[in-house]
């Protein structure tokens, strides 16, 4: 009796229904989000862990912890991220060439030896009792509770961490805000510089993508006078992450000579 | 199923994240390891508090997650910050002090 590992207690049937069910599917969305190349797909991967963590919460008796877990974390924190990507460019994929030789074994064989060392920690563990539970902690409401905790044993941490809320904003702002060090170039200058540095045939900006009668987007490069697509009337960007049509099927069948 | 089964899964969460922070090249994607460890330690500590019957796992994890969200504003602005400089989010661009 004394040696009680931390398999202290069967939690409900339905509990470990949503658990079989929720715990693999979070740990293969984590797996996906490494393994994803596209950053975009790992933000969207990593919302989904974090919305099953937030059904774990709720499932374990921590109703406003689950429910700040879908507002900040979801929904501001995973927002900010996404953001930060269209900013960024979400052409940004990964290079997969490894700059530390042997880098990416390493990485696995130690993570492997860490997790297996906390799950062999975690399966040996011993607490001396057996699961409490916190249906009498909750017994007024889970948050009165928290509530109670927080604004008594931690309301200094509490104070702190306010402080540390107003300095992460301003430092954010300082750190996002952007010095010009010199004037921004009006539209003259930028049109003498073209005319100075670039050739002449682009010096009048560059072509529109295609416009056609069944297609009407920038993603279709326009037609050079002898009928040849043109590179310069896309963007490099659509190129980069490869959505670019051909404008071959959007072209009139050719008359056959002049008549 | 005992509750201790959530702790395995947050341990696996946890080294996961390790392996991305350390493999992953985009410094946004390391970001988002980053945030994967600190939900992995989340999970644990309300499992934890769960186990024992009291509340203090929950204000931990509660704290846990307003730092999280101030690292990531910060962590953001300064990522936005190498890319406005170097037009790249790759850490290993960011390695001007070893030249």
């Amino acid at each position: 009796m004394m040696n009680l590992a931390i398999e202290v207690s069967k939690t409900s049937t339905p509990e470990s229904v949503l658990f079989w069910i929720l715990g693999p599917a979070c740990v293969l969305a984590a797996l996906g989000m490494v393994l994803a190349k596209k950053a975009v797909h790992s933000a969207i991967l990593l919302a989904s862990v974090m919305i099953i963590l937030a059904i774990f919460y709720i499932a374990q008796d921590a109703l406003f912890l689950g429910i700040v877990q879908v507002v900040v974390y979801t929904g501001a924190v995973m927002m900010l991220f996404l953001f930060i990507l269209m900013l960024v460019g979400v052409d940004t994929s990964d290079s997969l060439t490894e700059t530390i030789p042997f880098l990416r074994p390493i990485a696995i064989l130690s993570a492997l030896g860490f997790g297996g060392l906390l799950i062999t920690l975690i399966g040996r563990a011993t607490l001396g009792h057996p699961m409490v539970g916190l249906t009498e902690v909750n017994i007024e409401g889970n948050v009165p509770a928290l509530s109670q905790l927080l604004f008594s044993k931690y309301v200094w941490a509490f104070e702190v961490v306010s402080a540390l809320l107003v300095t992460a904003a301003l430092g954010a702002m300082v750190l996002a805000h952007n010095h010009r060090l010199v004037a921004r170039p009006t539209q003259r200058d930028l049109s003498i510089a073209r005319f100075r540095t670039g050739s002449l045939a682009t010096a009048a900006g560059l072509p529109n993508p295609g416009v056609y009668a069944l297609h009407n987007a920038v993603d279709v490069p326009a037609l050079l006078p002898d009928g040849t697509p043109s590179d310069a009337s896309i963007s490099a960007m659509l190129v980069a992450r490869g959505d670019v049509l051909e404008s071959l099927p959007f072209q009139l069948p050719a008359k056959g000579g002049d008549e | 199923m005992n509750a201790a089964n959530y702790l395995y899964v947050s341990a696996l969460l946890f080294s996961i994240g390790a392996i991305g922070v350390v493999v992953r090249r985009n410094a946004i994607v390391v970001f988002m390891c980053i945030e994967l460890m600190l939900n992995a330690s989340n999970l644990a500590f309300v499992t934890f508090a769960r186990i024992n019957g009291n509340l203090d796992g929950q204000v931990i994890a509660f704290f846990t997650m307003v730092v999280a969200a101030c690292e990531v504003v910060v962590g953001l602005a300064i990522i936005v910050t190498i890319y406005r400089s170097r037009r790249s989010a790759s850490v290993d661009d960011a390695s001007l002090l070893k030249r």
